[in-house]
């Protein structure tokens, strides 16, 4: 099978420090991919570069054979990217559900003539994409929340908004940046489920994690990256055990 | 050619001023302050009232009105600015508070002396003049950019070598940071709208002098050319301010001079658009402009 | 008989403005309601206005199809002013497009062919009432279509974080100019209705201070729902009406009284009531469920 995302010799410098120095590696369809590593490792910074928010200043990114790292975030999207992020960026002030129809904008196939008109076939797609929405928080476990306000829901219930967000996109390429962070351990099952299913159902998936245990239990491959380079790479149960591995977060005190 | 030179340095002294106080506050806060004309309009009434109702002298009047603007920007800052501080939008909302209180200074303005425009009274300035690098340069001019270059020497002295410029300056970079660092970040923002109220204020009443013609919406037109000068200076650098604002007296002073009196707003703001699209940075500033 | 038809006439120019105002503040609305404060309307206005006027008074032109070409003007020109300055970054924003806005109205009064600062006079009055309304209604129309479709949450998701808009595949530039060309058109409709109502346009009626009317219009009224820019357009076109009864008994003079309510109305409302008028029923709900809650 080959690569759907293909990371090689991805490179950003801030100035005169390379948060991201030489990075490569591949996730593959159907595949959990975890991306971890001490603070200050680079892996969010990969993750933006990979959705179109930052240009690197070197190396290429192939999605499906086809280079992205030149394209603005919607481009990105539009090929199939959806992610959630590190410090949550939910649409504070509409509802949940709201939130995770606004993910649906790369699906949807609304016509603003149709909506301008009044025709039935607009509120016939209205009704569908709200009930998608509502599906995807059935399938979180938060459709009792769906009317309410994300600023309103808790920490963990608004990560596990974020990731419904980003589902409704049918994204063919998931990128997770700490989805479980704040979560308690009943959370973090679900959401180990819900990412093994995700990945069961054919979509990628790039897992960046501090919560050791949920990625060795979810994840397919690990690339472990240390000062923006990769320092290890493999099934978890081999980059448990790599030497360079336990140096990085033993050195951190991680 | 000296003529205009003097004539576009003496306007530009007077843009510089007001556009330091703009920028001052933009440096510190990331807001713009939208009072800021109306200050500078509210400090020349006090200087006219001053000289005109009470006989002081203007050497007298024009520090008490600089004064006073000064205290306005006080007011300005706790009533319109420090309520908004937590808020999520606070740079929006920092304008739209600072346009109402622009407001109602201008009310002020207009009930207390009416929407005609008001003069100096006859010999509240000698009216000297000599000759210099062949033109005519008028004592008030002189004095003008005098004043205004001894403000400058003196903020530039405030801003690098006291103690509170360095707190100015640590709060410009980083207000979290300065709090940590143990700066009372309230007193210094209530400091930096003193300052450049007081500046502006000083701006109004050489702007005054300059051209005795006060009116409750003298301010409108400075305040669009002060932007003009802040974005080709940079936003938050106060040298460039001064730069810019010399540049673009100048460059109004020549503009008039050949292409025609009705060019010379149309060059200033022509100007600042291609200037926003071209490099948004301006001259000296830092400030990143783009969306991400 | 006299008296009705004096009172008519009075009011005719309030209700005219009450509609005239609630469009110019719809229209700024158009580009707040994706979080960008472009300040170019008065610029817009300008344009429509001038090109309806020229357009019935020297080509004849019937009024509708004057109407429609001063709306479409400003809209044309909204494209390549977007372009290059919907990438700045707010106040910068806000900057340019006064500079815009500045630069329309200083190229009017330097085009003898207009007359300059004098603007034009004897403009036939061709608009009634009706056609305000039939416009504000239609705005509003739209407006409430796109509130709570696709577009309307893509707006709202542009507003709240655009970064993160993006990355969902919404074009928020593409979104952003579109909704700066309808604030043009509707501000252009708006230039062309008023200057057939007042029967003259002049370029000192599209300055910088025309365009904060609007904001503070949209701001006052609130933003929080499409209807809330006419909401504050009416309250603030109706309360000089008010003040000028009031005025003699407060001892102000009521251009000055007018001014400071004006002032105070709209800092009264950033500092307690930042959405608007428009949001104060939410605000009660919400304080009323948290009391509940603290309970």
């Amino acid at each position: 099978m080959s690569a759907l995302l293909a990371v090689e010799s991805l490179e950003r410098a801030f100035g005169g420090v390379r948060a991201v120095d030489g990075a490569s590696f591949e996730v593959r369809a159907g595949e959990v991919h975890g991306l971890i590593g001490p603070n200050g490792a680079g892996k969010t910074t990969v993750i933006n570069m990979v959705s179109g928010l930052l240009a690197p200043t070197g190396g290429r990114i192939r999605l499906e054979g086809r280079e992205i790292q030149a394209l603005a975030p919607h481009r990105v999207a539009a090929l199939g990217v959806a992610r959630t992020f590190q410090n949550i960026r939910l649409f504070s002030d509409l509802t949940a559900r709201d939130n995770v129809l606004v993910g649906e904008h790369r699906v949807r196939k609304a016509s603003l003539g149709a909506r301008l008109l009044l025709l039935p076939a607009a509120r016939e797609e209205e009704r569908r994409a709200r009930g998608q929405a509502l599906a995807l928080l059935e399938r979180i476990g938060l459709a009792d929340r769906a009317h309410e306000r994300a600023r309103n829901l808790s920490y963990g219930e608004q990560r596990r908004v974020e990731i419904a967000r980003a589902l409704a996109a049918d994204p063919r390429l998931l990128l997770l940046d700490e989805p479980t962070a704040g979560m308690n351990p009943v959370e973090v099952q679900a959401v180990a489920t819900l990412i093994r299913k995700v990945a069961a159902e054919g979509h990628a998936v790039l897992l960046i994690e501090h919560n050791v245990k949920l990625v060795m239990d979810v994840c397919d491959r690990i690339t472990v990256l240390d000062f923006g380079k990769v320092i290890a790479e493999g099934a978890p149960a081999e980059v448990a055990r790599h030497p360079a591995v336990i140096a990085a977060y033993l050195g951190s005190g991680a | 050619m000296g003529q205009q030179i003097i004539n576009g340095l003496f306007l530009g002294s007077i843009y510089a001023l007001f556009a330091l106080g703009y920028t001052l506050v933009f440096g510190v806060l990331d807001i713009l302050n939208l009072a800021h004309a109306a200050v500078f309009m509210l400090a020349c009434f006090v200087a006219l009232a001053l000289v005109g109702s009470l006989g002081l002298h203007i050497l007298v009047a024009l520090p008490l009105a600089v004064l006073a603007a000064g205290i306005l920007g006080l007011i300005l800052e706790r009533v319109a600015f420090r309520p908004l501080r937590g808020r999520a939008n606070s740079n929006f909302s920092g304008l739209i508070s600072s346009l109402a209180v622009a407001i109602v200074f201008e009310a002020v303005a207009l009930e207390f002396f009416g929407p005609n425009v008001s003069r100096f009274p006859f010999g509240t300035v000698p009216d000297r003049q000599m000759a210099l690098f062949g033109g005519v340069v008028s004592r008030l001019q002189l004095t003008i950019i005098g004043i205004a270059v001894g403000l400058f020497l003196v903020l530039t002295w405030l801003v690098t070598r006291t103690r509170l410029g360095r707190q100015i300056r640590a709060v410009a970079e980083s207000p979290r940071a300065a709090r940590i660092l143990g700066v009372n970040v309230d007193r210094v923002i209530a400091a930096s709208f003193f300052i450049s109220s007081a500046l502006g204020g000083a701006a109004g009443v050489l702007f005054g002098l300059a051209f005795n013609s006060i009116s409750p919406d003298m301010g409108r037109s400075v305040e669009l050319k002060g932007l003009a000068v802040i974005i080709l200076g940079g936003m938050g650098s106060m040298p460039g301010a001064v730069i810019a604002g010399f540049a673009l007296g100048l460059s109004e002073v020549f503009v008039v001079a050949h292409l025609g009196a009705s060019y010379r707003d149309v060059v200033s703001f022509a100007g600042l658009f291609l200037i926003l699209v071209l490099r948004p940075r301006g001259l000296l500033g830092a400030a990143s402009l783009r969306e991400a | 008989m006299e008296a009705l038809r004096d009172l008519y006439l009075t009011y005719q120019s309030t209700l005219g403005y009450i509609g005239l105002n609630s469009l110019l503040a719809l229209s700024v609305y158009a580009t707040l309601s994706c979080g960008q404060l472009a300040l170019s309307n008065a610029g817009f206005m300008a344009i429509g206005a001038y090109a309806a006027t020229l357009l019935t008074k020297e080509a004849a032109l019937p009024f509708p199809l004057a109407l429609a070409a001063g709306a479409l003007l400003p809209a044309l020109v909204a494209v390549p002013l977007g372009l290059p300055v919907l990438r700045l970054r707010g106040v910068f924003l806000a900057i340019a497009t006064i500079g815009f806005g500045e630069v329309v109205r200083l190229g009017i009064v330097n085009w003898e062919y207009v007359n300059g600062a004098q603007g034009i006079v004897a403009i036939p009055q061709k608009t009634s009432l009706w056609m305000i309304f039939l416009a504000v209604a239609a705005v509003l129309f739209v407006m409430a279509r796109l509130r709570g479709s696709k577009w309307g949450f893509a707006l709202e998701a542009i507003r709240e974080d655009e970064p993160a808009a993006r990355t969902m595949g919404i074009p928020s530039t593409a979104y952003k100019l579109a909704m700066l060309v309808l604030g043009a058109a509707i501000a252009g409709l708006a230039g062309g209705l008023e200057a057939h109502f007042t029967f003259m346009v002049a370029p000192n009626g599209f300055s910088f201070g025309r365009v904060v009317d609007m904001l503070v219009f949209a701001v006052v009224g609130g933003t929080a729902r499409y209807w809330g820019p006419v909401l504050g357009a009416a309250f603030l076109t109706l309360l000089p009406e008010l003040l000028r009864e009031l005025a003699p008994l407060v001892g102000i003079e009521p251009g000055p009284l007018r001014l400071m309510v004006n002032g105070l109305v709209l800092l009264a409302v950033i500092l307690f009531l930042p959405n608007g008028m428009v949001s104060l029923p939410d605000r009660l709900r919400e304080r009323r469920a948290a009391r509940r809650a603290a309970a």
